[in-house]
């Protein structure tokens, strides 16, 4: 049937007639995707091509080389290779193993099944099931309903009678809504018709007709569309642009002091080949142990001191943590798992853990010092519930919706007794057609973009694997749904509405001046056969269908929203089709969102207009000036806003305006044009969207409240005491956001808040304010308050320094009225001139920037969506789960691996300087005492994993104590725990203990017949002591885990030690160390030089 | 698993609460108070005394004597003699004289000792073949590169014991002689068990004989420059110390730590008087054929008679170390001690 239905518009014969190689869509890349980076052939090439793109290891690589060459060489070139080889064998592991499961998906995905229309004429008029992968540009590709799109479609046809196509995009941007596609059946036949003669007009097709790769098709039995974009140059693959890097403000240090090792390296080599020189020219003459090259030839002293300075650099290359970079993203991996596995923050409600998105910033949570926050879904809950609303200038507060709101019944709205008796009155009084009331609930269910799905079609979004799980139990089946957030509340409300309908029944009856009639509604759905149904809202944004819930409490329900026509059903049981002429979209330039709809009774062309207040204000219309009724009314419901907003209310405007046919006829020619251009159609669609939004008449407002979410307040306490400053950046009224500061305790009472409107003079005026000595002790007791306007003007590079003078001045800052983009400047302003941390925390799409700009963005998963959520490095559902994230596992995460990296430098440079001391022996000639490969060994195996260990286990402080004195934060925040200061105080320790390991040894051993090796291995021994319980003195709590991996360091040393040394007669020539530990552990001497040499290193300790 | 998996539904990614996820494993927070420090600084001073003391008291019933003898005496002549390559060949001994003031009690043991000669230079240290050394009759014949230039002679035939390490062996020898009062007896030494075992047993071993002597297995190789005898006659009377076992050759071989050195070269046999107590007092003398030239490298000479201890020669560093710190740790408790009484015993964070 479907197939006779595309027959006509059938694909061009020209496309499926002609072989492959004729196909003129042949050039275009096919569908398959390809994301893993390498193949099997040249994966170790193409990897060390990768691998060498890091800095480090071409260094090791190039002293590895160097180390071939025999003049200076300092080991066996051979084993000189191992260490970079088994970092650079694990690296390219790891990306190999990661490479590997992306082409799984990669398979995975080209082999998915779907529907093309068949290419050849031998099969046409069928679809044929093939793979994803050879779907290509230009086929007509079926997608049946719950299926994923394959690739950009642009739509054709579907199964809906009103050519809507419903997706699910929370493949690509996480939004479980339901959004409409349209096609444009006008467009679409034009296309069809000039399949055979083609002519020049273009037309334009915007994103509404199109359906992207990876979307889901819901509630839709079919859609059809026409392939335009295939494989990599879909849109889901362009923005793929793989996880982002971010280096944390650590690692940029770590950076600096590699440096600092890489310049000590280089004096101690300078001093190594001076020595040599020095050295060389005092002798008077050849000696029998100076060997001459294999001519018998012997270098000048220069040149081989020359030659010497390279051969220090291989001996002392170790002074640069070859592993340290490995052992960092180790590390950082299990603190991560160990915050994704944390309980606390876990929120039961949604069944999700905190996500970390960005594997590299953990410890740049404990070093926070400002925190930037959105309001809406931040701070609050973002479950919208309509409080009050003010209609022609009177006010309705909705008393009894306090009394649901405390049962948690968000959805439900407890009708305003004064107000139903006013709607059936007026309905009475005026058949219900232009009455201000009337239109009033009309907007609210009109003017949105919410898509009304009915109970059964909900059903269908619950994935198969899902339907499996699903009992009778209805509480089950909840819980199931209660996974896809967006759906949650709206589950919710069918069987919550007849309960509390019936009561608000009861008590209308009470009342009893009511009709009957206003009551259907009620009624209505209260009816088991309703034909309706239960009807389930899907909106965008949870304050549409928060309005929409209202009406529909009012008796307006909206029954159906398709592109051309919206169904209400009024009070009085009728259900009016409302003609959609346009619907000009939200946007955050304009600040509201209007429809343009044809009366179904009067048949007057009538533009409903909501948003938010100063939007509209100003558009409010000039004929009724001289009306002093209409000015009344604007006044009033200014007066009522300022008052809800003071309630921490969030405040829209509703207003009409009736269009006049030839006013209409004019405009529709405008944005007729607008649609069909292609260049700069964004602008003219505004333009043309301004243009009928003028001389609008003022219906009412409404309030909607937006709950706190819990222990806010006691989060920024312990935030602000920890030493972090909270900014709230919000879009919202400067009422409503002082409310919330008050609320949220950001305010605080008798703090004196200063609202900015001259830059300069409040900064002068602060200033003197803190230099007053009166004002000592009430310092720090400013907060500011500054609206979006002035921001901008704050914002110009000449005021931006006075700003932040102002701003650091004050305890708190509340911005209100910004945009994204001012956001995201605060924070960047914030971050780049004062030099700090900063975070950003936000939900929705409008924090994306801030959340971005900010060192570390943190997105909460809530009710909008999860853009934020996408760009952001964690994700956490509650905010007050960012009080265990900073205080203790930032603090944590902070403190460890700082001790860590400090520790990791400590050890190789108390190891390298025993081998350095030793060159002043050995006429700095670049001996090792110790065998090279206990050498390796020693820092690949015996003391690796104990920092590793500390650095995803230790705890300096306890999570209670943490989560008790956020004091304990501060420690972390500016330069922190690594710093300029601690690390060069572990540089002199490792110099000193390095003294200590190898002047001990040497006087004990001096003048004694003791040979290099056996010299070498109570300094090996002592300096793993050394270094291993040094650690042992940094670790402030010793686990299960602690005991075994020190001990387990420890022995493992001594077997593989006395292993090598028993195996090995000659397996490392020239180098000999057979038999030595195991003699040298019959000689009481090493002991008694192993606790000797202990104790003096690690007394300062 | 099983628990979690029933735990399925709403709460299905709820993390595990066990204690390890948490970070809840009971642990172990050393807690420093001066009621835990203090005692243990003052237990750790003890022990650092004692064995301190032990090993002074050790150390003092041990003696050395240091006869240096570059240029001494009649060694003069031999020194000078020994500037000039060309002399090389020449036999040039030498007699010093010295006397003991206090008997060296039980086994003594006579070393050589070099001054300012560094067997640990890198290149030094690794020319030399292992393999070879082993008995590999392939490395016997190619030695190793890492002997370069001491691999092959002038006319290509392969040195055996190959490299710089072998062919600058110490090649002086002693006789010491005792003079009583009926005239002078030769202090009887033994020449063997110098070595480690596993040197003697493992590490070194000569080619595989198959029947053959052991000149003939060395056949097609040639001694090393410097030497004026070929391997197989380091001792020729003693199979067991001949070839590559040859126990002055392996001492040689492991190469000193330092510069300055001394190395076994015998014990004192104390079966028959007067020595079976050790070395009476007396007056000595030792003849030295004086080959190993030093003047290159301005070394010196030594003869070292000692006794040892259970902790090796004798030693003063280590007593002294063990009683400095000791006195060190006992300073820093004292201290700690007088500050956790003067601020009050509340036990306070001291050691930090």
């Amino acid at each position: 049937k479907n197939h006779d239905l595309e027959e006509p518009s059938g694909p061009p014969e020209g496309c499926c007639g002609l072989g492959k190689s004729k196909q003129p869509n042949r050039f275009f890349k096919p569908n398959a995707i390809k994301t893993n980076k390498y193949t099997p052939l040249f994966f170790i090439p193409m990897n060390l091509y990768e691998q060498f793109h890091r800095l480090a290891n071409v260094y090791f690589v190039g002293l590895a080389i160097l180390n071939f060459i025999p003049v200076v060489n300092a080991f066996q070139p051979e084993v000189a290779l191992i260490p970079i080889c088994v970092i650079m064998f694990l690296t390219a592991l790891k990306d190999g193993w990661e490479d590997f499961r992306r082409y799984q998906s990669d398979k995975k995905l080209n082999n998915m099944p779907c529907l093309i229309y068949s290419r050849y004429l031998t099969r046409s008029l069928f679809y044929d099931v093939e793979r994803w992968k050879d779907v290509r540009v230009g086929d007509f590709v079926k997608v049946v309903c719950n299926e994923t799109v394959p690739a950009d479609l642009l739509l054709l046809h579907t199964s809906d009678p009103n050519n809507v196509c419903h997706i699910e995009t929370s493949n690509l941007d996480g939004e479980t809504n339901l959004k409409q596609r349209n096609l444009n059946v006008k467009r679409f036949l034009t296309f069809s018709r000039n399949r055979e003669k083609p002519d020049k007009e273009k037309t334009g097709a915007g994103i509404e007709s199109l359906l992207l790769r990876g979307c889901t098709v819901r509630n839709t039995e079919h859609a059809i569309g026409f392939v335009v974009y295939a494989g990599h140059e879909t849109k889901s693959m362009l923005n793929n642009n793989g996880p982002r890097y971010k280096r944390s403000k650590l690692e940029r240090r770590l950076n600096v002091d590699v440096f600092f090792c890489v310049l000590l390296l280089f004096i101690m080599c300078l001093i190594g080949s001076l020595g040599h020189y020095l050295w060389l020219k005092n002798l008077s003459d050849v000696p029998s142990f100076l060997v001459s090259d294999s001519k018998g030839h012997l270098d000048s002293p220069s040149l081989s001191s020359f030659y010497m300075f390279f051969t220090m650099i291989i001996l002392l290359q170790i002074l640069i943590p070859i592993s340290l970079y490995v052992s960092v993203e180790l590390v950082k991996i299990g603190q991560i798992f160990f915050i994704l596995t944390d309980v606390d923050l876990y929120d039961e409600e949604t069944d999700s853990r905190v996500q970390c998105r960005s594997l590299n910033i953990t410890e740049d949570l404990g070093q926070i010092e400002y925190i930037f926050s959105d309001k809406t879904g931040t701070l609050t809950e973002n479950k919208m519930v309509f409080r009050r609303c003010s209609i022609m200038g009177k006010d309705y507060p909705h008393k009894e919706n306090v009394i649901a709101f405390l049962h948690h019944q968000e959805t439900q709205v407890i009708p305003d007794e004064k107000l139903l008796q006013q709607i059936s009155r007026s309905e009475r009084s005026s058949s219900g057609i232009s009455d201000p009331y009337m239109d009033f609930f009309l907007a609210l269910a009109i003017c949105n973009s919410v898509v009304v799905s009915m109970a059964t079609t909900q059903r269908q979004r619950v994935s198969s694997p899902l339907h499996s799980q699903k009992t009778n139990n209805p509480l089950e089946s909840l819980s199931v749904l209660a996974k896809r957030t967006g759906s949650f509340w709206k589950v919710f409300d069918s069987p919550k509405q007849n309960g509390s309908s019936t009561s608000a029944h009861k008590r209308s009856d009470d009342a009893n001046g009511v009709q009957p009639r206003a009551l259907d509604p009620m009624t209505l759905s209260a009816r088991p056969a309703a034909a309706s149904g239960d009807v389930c809202y899907e909106a965008e944004s949870p304050d549409e269908a928060a309005l929409v819930y209202a009406a529909k409490t009012y008796g307006f329900t909206l029954l159906a929203r398709t592109p051309n026509s919206v169904t209400v059903r009024v009070p009085s049981g009728e259900e009016l089709v409302f003609e959609v002429l346009d619907t000009l979209a939200f946007d955050s330039n304009r600040k509201r969102m209007s429809v343009l709809v044809r009366h179904p009774i009067t048949g007057e062309y009538v533009l409903y207009t909501k948003g938010a207040d100063y939007a509209i204000m100003e558009l409010l219309g000039t004929p009724y000036a001289g009306d002093g009724q209409q000015k009344k009314i604007a006044a009033d419901t200014q007066y009522h806003l300022d008052c809800y907003a003071k309630d921490g209310l969030r405040t829209l405007c509703i207003t009409k305006k009736i269009v006049s046919s030839r006013e209409y006829q004019s405009w529709l020619a405008d944005r007729k044009k607008a649609l069909a251009a292609i260049d700069g159609r964004e602008e003219l669609m505004m333009a043309s969207a301004v243009q009928l939004e003028t001389e609008l008449t003022m219906l009412g407002a409404t309030g909607i409240e937006d709950r706190l979410q819990e222990s806010v307040p006691d989060t920024i306490t312990a935030l602000r005491e920890a030493g972090i400053k909270v900014w709230v950046l919000t879009g919202d009224k400067p009422e409503t956001a002082l409310n919330i500061g008050y609320a949220c305790r950001l305010l605080e009472e008798g703090d004196l808040v200063t609202c900015v409107s001259i830059l300069d003079c409040t900064l002068e005026e602060v200033r003197r304010y803190h230099e007053d000595p009166r004002n000592v002790d009430t310092t720090q007791k400013i907060s500011l308050m500054i609206d979006g306007d002035t921001l901008a003007i704050a914002l110009s590079p000449d005021l931006q320094d006075r700003f932040l003078e102002l701003a650091k001045r004050c305890r708190s800052v509340l911005c209100c009225r910004v945009t994204p983009l001012q956001k995201s400047r605060v924070v960047k302003l914030v971050r780049d001139k004062l030099k700090v941390m900063t975070l950003a925390v936000g939900d929705g799409a409008n924090d994306v920037n801030m959340i971005q700009v900010a060192d570390v963005g943190i997105g909460i998963s809530g009710q909008e969506g999860m853009q934020a959520v996408m760009a952001s490095d964690f994700a956490i559902t509650r905010f007050k789960h960012l009080k265990k994230l900073l205080l203790v596992h930032g603090h944590w995460c902070h403190t460890r691996l700082a001790n860590m990296i400090i520790y990791f430098f400590y050890k190789n440079a108390a190891y390298v300087n025993l081998l350095f001391w030793y060159q002043f022996y050995c006429g700095f000639s670049g001996t090792a005492m110790i065998d090279y490969w206990l050498m390796i060994f020693f820092n690949l195996f015996f003391t690796s994993t104990p920092p590793i260990m500390f650095g995803i286990m230790d705890k300096d402080v306890s999570a209670e104590m943490l989560m008790g004195v956020p004091e304990l934060y501060r420690t972390g925040q500016g330069s922190g725990e690594y710093n300029f200061r601690t690390f060069w105080i572990s540089m002199l320790d490792a110099f000193y203990q390095s003294l200590v390991c190898f002047f001990v040894p040497y006087l004990a051993y001096q003048g004694s017949d003791v040979d290099i090796f056996t010299f070498g291995t109570p300094l090996n021994t002592s300096s793993l002591f050394i270094i291993l319980l040094h650690l042992g003195i940094e670790i402030k709590s010793w686990t299960v885990v602690h005991w075994i991996i020190m001990l387990g360091s420890v022995a493992l040393y001594f077997i593989v030690t006395l292993a090598y040394s028993a195996i090995c007669v000659t397996c490392n020539p020239p180098s000999n160390p057979y038999w030595i530990l195991q003699n040298q552990m019959a000689d009481p001497m090493f002991y008694l030089i192993c606790i000797i040499s202990t104790v003096v290193a690690l007394l300062p300790r | 698993m099983g628990k979690e998996k029933s735990k399925s539904g709403p709460l299905a990614r709820r993390p595990d609460n066990s204690a390890f996820k948490q970070q809840r494993l009971p642990a172990w927070t050393p807690m420093l108070t001066a009621s835990t420090v203090l005692p243990s600084f003052y237990l750790l001073a003890l022990i650092c005394m004692l064995l301190g003391v032990w090993l002074l008291l050790t150390v003092q019933n041990t003696q050395e004597m240091k006869v240096d003898y570059t240029e001494a005496g009649s060694c003069n002549l031999c020194f000078e003699m020994r500037k000039n390559v060309s002399n090389a060949g020449q036999k040039c001994t030498c007699m010093i004289m010295f006397s003991i003031e206090k008997a060296f009690k039980g086994d003594v043991f006579i070393y050589y000792g070099l001054r300012n000669f560094h067997q640990n230079l890198r290149r030094y240290m690794d020319s030399r073949d292992d393999g070879q050394m082993l008995g590999r009759k392939s490395n016997l014949k190619s030695p190793s590169s890492y002997c370069k230039p001491f691999d092959v002679d002038e006319k290509g035939v392969p040195i055996a014991p190959c490299g710089a390490v072998a062919n600058s062996m110490f090649n002086d020898s002693f006789i010491l002689t005792y003079y009583t009062i009926n005239g002078p007896t030769v202090v009887p030494l033994l020449r063997k068990g110098l070595t480690w075992y596993t040197d003697k047993n493992v590490k070194y071993r000569n080619p595989k004989m198959d029947n053959l002597t052991l000149p003939e297995v060395f056949e097609g190789t040639t001694r090393p420059p410097y030497w004026q005898k070929p391997v197989y006659q380091l001792d020729p009377f003693d199979p067991n110390n001949n070839g590559f076992i040859n126990d002055d050759l392996l001492v040689w071989m492991r190469e000193a730590a330092f510069p300055n050195f001394k190395k076994l070269y015998g014990f004192l046999y104390r079966a028959n008087k007067p020595f079976t107590k050790g070395l009476p007092a007396g007056n000595y003398s030792v003849a030295i054929s004086y080959n190993f030239p030093v003047q290159y490298f301005k070394g010196r000479k030594e003869v070292v008679l000692t006794t040892v201890s259970w902790f090796g020669g004798q030693n003063h560093f280590l007593p002294i170390a063990y009683l400095v710190t000791s006195g060190l740790i006992l300073l820093t408790a004292v201290v700690l001690t007088v500050v956790w009484w003067k601020f009050g015993k509340d036990g306070k964070n001291m050691a930090d």
